[in-house]
């Protein structure tokens, strides 16, 4: 039967586990909003992981863990261009540039990596491709998944309570009016500077999200952080102030609403 | 004839039934089910689609009172309730901490589906373990500009101040426009 559904159904957790437990051979694709992810298994195993729109190449890797310089990643990409990755390798520990464990190091985060990133997915589809396996030129390594399950698991609860706390992002962002706070003093992260520098009563969080290329997990998680610190406050967005609705009212004319309300607060009253 | 509504909203147990029911001219057309599950049988019975009061205002003008569903799974309604309204009040229940969080889910959530006037009212301020209204403001992480009332949803007198805030609000608000 086609292992095949969406994210919103069945989680990446949920999916690592049934392949786990079913010691599943073949590659999970997934297609998300911005994205399309590749995970290949062995027998249950994680071994092998890839972006579609990331540089998988060795030396992209490689460079990625600071194994290899910006300069040496460029030269091996001018002159190694026609060896795949499993030559590369082997040119690489001839040549007493890197250790096998070096590689094979990389590879681990690089493909935990991913998979950490497609935790945060929360839209898109997915298929297994069952005894698919990776390209015949990538290098393969073998990882047990029950460590990333378990780190999954946590952050699917992460994920149920910071929807809790910030259910929508159509919302927007104003600095907290608390005297005495400068932010400039506030020890933020590179991610959270770039949130901050957008939060503006007409921005929300959804644009400040697109805008800072973070996913629903990632903006929801800066944001929870400022609020917590009291920085700043959840607003509805500047460009819709509060505003009744046209079909609130059976009048259009504004002398006539408030004329209807305050009938209303005079039988009020009465009662 | 005219109709204006407004919703009231909250978490589960909250109070909602009971506010429209203090105010209400006619008996509450009220949706309410037996609690089926353990975890929430701290009352017999919920309200699984929405409850329905009126208050005749003149020979012309009906307001009509939404009462929401406080269980999530019933949040599909919400949407649908909060469409056309003049305001809405958000009901919390002062002697239940547990569910402050739930209530700020719901107050964003109704923000974001529109942009009217509301307030928020602390319901049970008769209770011996009801909290403070400061701290449950604090709790609520509600701004300054936003009322918090204390309530009391089986006291009519209590009821109608709470509206009538609301009405200042939904006053305030058009005149600052």
């Amino acid at each position: 039967m086609a292992l095949k559904g969406n994210l919103r159904d069945f989680t990446i957790t949920q999916l690592l586990n049934l392949v786990n437990l079913a010691c599943k051979t073949g590659t999970l694709v997934v297609e998300g909003p911005a994205d399309v992810a590749k995970i290949t298994f062995r027998e249950g195993k994680l071994i092998y992981a890839q972006l579609d729109h990331q540089d998988n190449s060795l030396a992209g890797i490689l460079r990625r863990s600071k194994k290899i310089s910006s300069r040496q990643y460029s030269i091996l990409s001018e002159r190694a261009a026609n060896m795949n990755d499993k030559e590369l390798g082997i040119l690489l520990i001839n040549a007493g540039y890197l250790s096998q464990y070096d590689i094979i190091e990389s590879l681990q985060q690089y493909f935990v990596g991913i998979v950490r990133q497609l935790f945060t997915w929360v839209e898109g589809v997915f298929n297994f491709e069952v005894n698919t396996l990776q390209p015949s030129d990538k290098i393969p390594i073998r990882m047990d998944l029950e460590n990333l399950i378990i780190e999954g698991s946590r952050q699917l609860r992460e994920w149920e309570q910071l929807q809790q706390e910030i259910p929508s992002l159509d919302m927007s962002l104003k600095f907290s009016d608390r005297p005495g706070i400068n932010i400039r003093n506030v020890n933020l992260s590179v991610e959270e500077w770039r949130v901050v520098y957008y939060v503006n009563p007409k921005n929300t969080m959804r644009q400040i999200a697109k805008a800072t290329k973070l996913n629903d997990l990632e903006i929801r998680r800066i944001v929870y952080s400022l609020l917590q610190a009291g920085l700043v406050e959840v607003i509805r967005p500047g460009e819709r102030t509060v505003a009744l609705p046209p079909r609130a009212f059976p009048k259009t004319n504004k002398t006539e609403q408030k004329s209807l309300i305050n009938r209303i607060i005079d039988r009020i009253r009465s009662i | 004839m005219q109709t204006v509504k407004i919703v009231v909203t909250g978490p589960f147990s909250s109070g909602k039934t009971e506010f429209i029911q203090s105010i209400s001219e006619i008996d509450v057309v009220s949706t309410e089910r037996k609690i089926s599950l353990e975890s929430e049988k701290i009352k017999n019975a919920t309200t699984v689609a929405m409850d329905f009061g009126r208050i005749t205002i003149d020979k012309e003008l009906v307001l009509y009172m939404f009462g929401t569903p406080g269980q999530r799974r019933f949040d599909f309604m919400w949407e649908i309730l909060s469409e056309g309204m003049l305001g809405f009040i958000v009901m919390v229940d002062s002697a239940r901490p547990e569910t402050f969080r739930e209530a700020r889910y719901i107050l964003e959530t109704f923000r974001a589906y529109a942009p009217t006037p509301y307030v928020v009212t602390a319901n049970k301020q008769d209770l011996d373990d009801a909290w403070d209204l400061e701290d449950m403001r604090f709790a609520l992480r509600l701004d300054p500009k936003i009322k918090l009332l204390p309530c009391v949803a089986h006291d009519k007198n209590s009821v109608k101040k709470v509206l009538l805030e609301l009405l200042y609000t939904i006053l305030a608000e058009m005149e600052a426009k």
